[in-house]
């Protein structure tokens, strides 16, 4: 499952650290970089690369909310509303984008473009309101910045 | 004391300060190798006397920590560097990252060295995709140049650096939780003892240190334990990456000494509240920091011994900012929704304590909370504290006793006034927990 890059990465992580079992995180974030989430089949995947139980796997991709369990779509839209972001209007942003594309946070739109999910803080309170797609922050945000970003997501 | 403070270690004004030949032409990596020529011990000593305390929210004296590491050891020791910057209010280590990664770099290798440490591993939470590539760019550098790896500039000294990413649980930025995560595991905090110097990661001896605290080790090699200790307040000494939140007009993160004002840092660095208006609330230090009054926070000085003395903690520097309109239940009711999130469950009153205070919080909101109900979450709040296994525990219920301490008036006014027949029964488990 893991393509050459990630298997040779894969190979110089495994001198630098004591166990194979601390590779469980950085396996998982290459299965989903190329996938996008971790199946039941990936997870049964690295647990024979690792040479450890499937129950440790999965215990690892649920404790973790960054690891998509199920297929999310090709933007991921993580709108903070802790603290500082609620204080800017961080839930209005949320309730605007999900408004907007027709979903409630956790889903995912019917094109499958769009998945919303209402996060904890993101580290950027300085910049509230914010949210991250993907790997991206955007910062500062007005609802017209996020009409404008979500128009050049196509 | 803002006016006339003008000199910054760690986010300076030297543009592109990222790039490693802009670092070394302002004086980088020469504390490296100022310690490289000093004895291991001496270099702790350094740290020690500067009066340096932990940047990562519980201000524990950093050389102090140094010296529990085992001088002698037949096993490997380890340095995690915590990046994990999840505490709500906090936005700090992310700018280390950006725009001065090798003064990060720099100050955990003088650590390295003084503590006999072959690896540090820099644990980032994974939200941070972007910083953890800058940060790499910045390692690759250093190791290009000789600063990390084998025999570090010549000397007989050699440790790695290795980047590990999280996967987005707060709990892991507690230092035994961040352990188990490197460990590939799920993020459990340990008991303790034993502590991470005897016991730590793969069971060697380990030191986890903030990046920012790490950040300040250059500048104490540089310039002398005793330049350090006269920046700022005495006992808490140095300069401190304050980070403003919530309802000012230019929130940031500002390098200043440690003990500015609190009213300083609002009005002259953020340039005061939005729309004028006055401010009901300030959390000074992260979200699991108790609130201030507005009232309160006049001559009131940020750092550790100063906000103890009004019943607080400067925690991670983090202050959020709320104006007079704020809600301070709905608020205080988001507060209790993350750490209800983030709540390992591995101790009974912080996994279900944390629920129940939500749960109520939300009643109130809803036009349902009672009168007792006032109590009864106070009553949470007092059994979760001191009663769990890590601290996340207390930060829970911090908050929430100290709204209520502050702003119960808020509370009964919300609260039914047919107290008596609620549709909601007190947990039963909440008897037993009192006498446990
Ligand atoms: C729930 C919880 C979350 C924490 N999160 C962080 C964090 O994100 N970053 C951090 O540096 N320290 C965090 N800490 C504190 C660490 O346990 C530890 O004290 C700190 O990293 C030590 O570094 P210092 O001595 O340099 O401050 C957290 C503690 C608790 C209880
Ligand atoms: S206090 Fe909470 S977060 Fe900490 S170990 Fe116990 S259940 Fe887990
Ligand atoms: S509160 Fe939203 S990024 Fe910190």
């Amino acid at each position: 499952m893991l393509n050459e890059d990630n298997l040779k990465k894969l190979e110089t992580l495994r001198g630098r650290f004591q166990t194979s079992q601390s590779l469980t995180l950085p396996v998982l974030w290459m299965i989903q970089e190329q996938y996008g989430w971790i199946s039941p089949e990936a997870m049964e995947y690295v647990s024979h690369l690792l040479n450890l139980p499937v129950s440790h796997v999965y215990g690892v991709v649920t404790f973790y909310t960054m690891y998509n369990q199920k297929p999310v779509g090709k933007y991921h839209l993580q709108v903070c509303t802790n603290v500082s972001c609620m204080l800017n209007g961080g839930e209005e942003l949320r309730d605007h984008i999900c408004k907007r594309l027709g979903v409630s946070p956790g889903e995912t739109t019917q094109d499958k473009k769009f998945t919303v999910t209402e996060v904890e803080c993101l580290g950027s309170c300085g910049t509230a309101p914010m949210l991250q797609a993907n790997d991206d922050y955007y910062e500062n945000l007005s609802l017209a910045a996020v009409d404008e970003l979500l128009e050049k997501m196509k | 004391m803002i006016d006339s403070y003008t000199e910054q270690f760690i986010l300076t004004d030297i543009p592109n300060l990222h790039k490693i030949e802009i670092y070394e032409q302002n004086g980088g990596y020469g504390a490296l190798r100022k310690a490289l020529g000093m004895a291991p011990d001496a270099v702790t000593d350094e740290v020690k006397k500067s009066n340096l305390r932990g940047r990562g929210g519980a201000c524990f004296p950093t050389g102090l920590k140094w010296t529990f590491m085992p001088k002698q050891s037949e096993k490997p020791k380890y340095i995690c560097a915590n990046g994990d910057e999840s505490e709500p209010g906090t936005f700090k280590d992310r700018q280390i990252f950006e725009f001065s990664p090798h003064v990060f770099i720099e100050g955990s290798l003088i650590a390295a060295y003084a503590m006999g440490v072959q690896f540090v591993y820099v644990y980032i939470r994974g939200e941070y995709a972007k910083w953890i590539k800058l940060l790499q760019a910045a390692v690759d550098d250093a190791y290009s140049k000789g600063y990390i790896g084998k025999k570090i500039l010549g000397s007989g000294f050699s440790t790695e650096m290795q980047i590990y990413r999280g996967a987005g649980a707060y709990i892991c930025g507690e230092e035994s939780s961040l352990m188990n995560s490197l460990e590939g595991g799920r993020g459990y905090p340990r008991v303790k003892p034993p502590f991470p110097a005897q016991f730590g990661v793969w069971g060697n001896p380990t030191t986890i240190n903030n990046i920012e605290t790490l950040s300040n080790v250059p500048m104490i090699l540089n310039r002398g334990w005793e330049f350090y200790s006269k920046i700022g307040a005495p006992k808490h000494p140095g300069p401190l990456l304050y980070g403003i939140s919530g309802h000012v007009n230019k929130p940031g993160v500002f390098e200043l000494p440690t003990g500015v004002l609190l009213t300083d840092l609002i009005y002259k660095c953020c340039g005061g509240v939005k729309g004028n208006k006055k401010i009901k609330a300030v959390i000074p230090g992260g979200s699991s920091t108790m609130w201030l009054r507005g009232e309160e926070i006049e001559g009131v000085k940020m750092d550790a011994d100063s906000l103890k003395a009004v019943g607080t903690s400067i925690g991670t520097a983090g202050v959020i900012v709320m104006d007079e309109d704020t809600d301070v239940i709905k608020v205080l009711a988001r507060i209790s929704h993350f750490y209800h999130h983030e709540s390992c469950g591995q101790c009974t009153p912080c996994r279900e304590g944390t629920g129940w205070m939500e749960k109520i919080l939300h009643r109130f909101l809803d036009g349902e909370g009672t009168m007792q109900d006032i109590d009864l979450l106070l009553d949470v709040a007092n059994n979760i504290e001191g009663n769990t296994i890590c601290a996340l525990g207390d930060a829970a219920a911090w908050p929430v006793q100290s709204v209520i301490k502050k702003f119960r008036g808020e509370f009964e006014a919300r609260a039914k006034k047919t107290p008596m027949v609620s549709k909601y029964v007190k947990p039963p488990h909440l008897v037993e927990l009192k006498t446990a």
